[in-house]
């Protein structure tokens, strides 16, 4: 159907949706994905946590049990195992990320705009890549005889200008990055922080250039230095994108699976060192069909997140906001 | 500077690194020494990695699904985008506080009945079932309704009804081609997301023959056999795509996909 100005358009066509029905209809294939994939799943997943189920026997071997599955989460050792994995990787990953990203991000906004550029996109690239593909690269690079890590100490043990730095390097015992019960953890965290740093740099030195330069020329007309200018203007400015890059970083962080799974080859690692909530629950759903459970724990998992958001948002992100305005 | 420079380089190593594995044989590999020059057993891993199982399927697979779920993720947010801010109705701000809260959820928590509803509708192992039900998120509908907001002028929309441009007729000849700047953020974001996904996949896809390739690594990592050079050079080819991508469009990638922090 061509239009043009002469020839008057009909009022009422069979595809002509009247004003009303027309933000429904259009909204329609949100509403419907959401109703069967979103809102179904998460009600069901709800009156499945107050029951005991394996799939395996059909929906009507369903039972209701009221919060035993909840109690059984909460009582189960594995449980505070993951969880106590997840808190500590979070901790190491999460941390080193935003302490290194925030003075990064001040050296990077300092560039001209090519090497910025370049700069960045480098820093980023390992966030658009796949947690798996980058995970096994890791993996390789961690083996005990042939990584390129053991590889290089062993290297660098050898030389004679480093070796004398080097001596708790030993060619017959190789560290074992992810067999090491001591050691896994901060492997892991270490695959984490390569991952998601850069995404925190281009995040603060986007904050950064926000910041009025007259600030800073103020600051240095009044005799600070680039340490106070730092902490007096770039720091408190920065509050709102800390604010964010963190929150991001903490439910990121709960909800590991990736990395710690091919890592730990699904197992778990030494020890179940290297398990997380997501691993576990996971676990516990598809390995030992216990989906009552396993939906007890990804609500408790929820509430965990919910109540760290929350007083991130108290303690750090109200003042932030207010800031910003 | 210096200290940016070897940043980057460390950043960037591991993807180089597995780049020169890929073209080693086991001897290398292990053979002690860091071989930091390109082998002659490309050819000799690629078979491997074919006798392994069918990688290029994966790949296929993992276009396919990236591919229908971009494209249909930018019509059906764009459509729910284009509601959100343009009509007045009943229910409208209701509906949005809700589906942005929904946005909290962490995806693990709806993820057993999502594999139950999944199968009742009977799309287990089916490639359906790993983009459709993720292709009208609420982040694209908020992202487009944030660009209807902004930059699109209600005169418009009163000068198509005027020259007779019907409801659907006004979004899709008239809006659409003005929302291309978000869309292609709103793109980016998705295909990355659909050619990364490992959560859904795990649990929906069981038949080899329809792995993505995030499966199909995993996969290899569990044969005891696996010859290395083989494994790296799957992990090479399945980053390969995005790479070349982001190669040509890194600023509007990285903009992207920071795009819900940095408010526009």
């Amino acid at each position: 159907m061509e239009l043009s100005k002469d020839e008057p358009t009909p009022k009422r066509g069979f595809f002509r949706l009247s004003r009303k029905a027309a933000p429904y209809l259009f909204l329609a294939p949100y509403l419907l994905l959401f109703l069967v994939f979103g809102l179904f799943p998460l009600l069901f997943s709800i009156y499945l946590s107050f029951h005991s189920w394996n799939p395996v026997e059909g929906l009507e071997a369903m039972e209701y049990v009221g919060f035993e599955n909840f109690k059984t989460a909460l009582t189960d050792p594995w449980m505070w195992t993951a969880l106590k994995n997840t808190v500590f990787m979070g901790l190491y990953a999460g941390l080193s990320q935003h302490l290194i990203a925030i003075p990064a991000a001040c050296v990077l906004v300092s560039f001209g705009g090519r090497i910025r550029h370049v700069l960045t996109s480098a820093y980023f690239l390992p966030y658009i890549t796949s947690g798996i593909a980058v995970s096994l690269i890791f993996f390789q690079m961690y083996a005990p005889q042939s990584g390129i890590i053991n590889q290089t100490l062993l290297l660098l043990a050898d030389s004679k200008w480093a070796g004398w730095a080097f001596t708790w390097v030993h060619d017959a015992m190789p560290i074992r990055w992810l067999e090491d019960v001591a050691l896994i953890q901060p492997s892991i965290s270490f695959v984490v922080f390569w991952k998601f740093t850069g995404f925190n740099i281009v995040l603060y030195s986007t904050g950064l250039m926000t910041i009025p330069k007259d600030l800073y020329e103020a600051a240095r007309i009044d005799g600070a230095g680039a340490f106070k200018r730092f902490w007096h203007i770039s720091l408190p400015l920065l509050r709102p994108f800390i604010f964010f890059a963190v929150t991001l970083t903490l439910i990121g962080q709960l909800q590991l699976f990736e990395e710690p799974y091919v890592l730990t080859r699904g197992l778990g690692g030494p020890s179940q060192s290297g398990l997380t909530i997501t691993a576990y629950l996971m676990r516990i759903g598809w390995e030992w069909y216990e989906m009552g459970t396993a939906s007890a724990l990804a609500w408790l998992l929820f509430l965990l997140i919910s109540v760290l958001t929350a007083l991130q948002f108290i303690f750090f992100g109200k003042k932030g906001l207010r800031n910003d305005h | 500077m210096i200290f940016s420079i070897i940043a980057a380089i460390m950043t960037v190593f591991p993807f180089v690194w597995s780049a020169i594995l890929a073209t080693h044989d086991r001897s290398t590999i292990f053979g002690g020494g860091i071989p930091l020059y390109i082998g002659d057993h490309l050819g000799a891993n690629y078979d491997k990695l074919m006798e392994m199982l069918p990688f290029w399927r994966a790949m296929a697979n993992s276009f396919f699904i990236a591919i229908m779920g971009t494209s249909v993720s930018l019509l059906f947010c764009s459509l729910g985008g284009y509601a959100f801010g343009v009509y007045e109705f009943k229910g409208k701000n209701a509906l949005f506080s809700f589906m942005l809260a929904t946005m909290m959820i962490p995806p693990v928590v709806g993820l057993i009945p999502f594999y139950l509803i999944v199968k009742m509708l009977g799309l287990l192992d089916t490639l359906t079932s790993v983009w459709l039900p993720f292709t009208a998120t609420p982040f694209g509908i908020f992202l487009v309704r944030q660009y209807v907001v902004s930059s699109i002028p209600k005169e418009l929309l009163e000068a198509a009804k005027l020259d007779g441009a019907g409801e659907f007729r006004t979004y899709w000849s008239v809006v659409l081609p003005l929302l291309k700047p978000s869309l292609a953020t709103l793109g980016i974001v998705q295909f990355v997301f659909f050619w990364n996904n490992f959560l859904t996949p795990l649990i929906a896809l069981n038949s080899q023959e329809k792995y993505v390739v995030t499966l199909a690594l995993r996969s290899i990592q569990n044969n005891p056999n696996a010859p290395w050079g083989a494994v790296m050079l799957g992990t090479t080819i399945a980053i390969l795509p995005l790479l070349v991508f982001y190669m040509f469009a890194s600023k509007r990638i990285i903009a992207g996909l920071t795009s819900g922090a940095v408010k526009t």
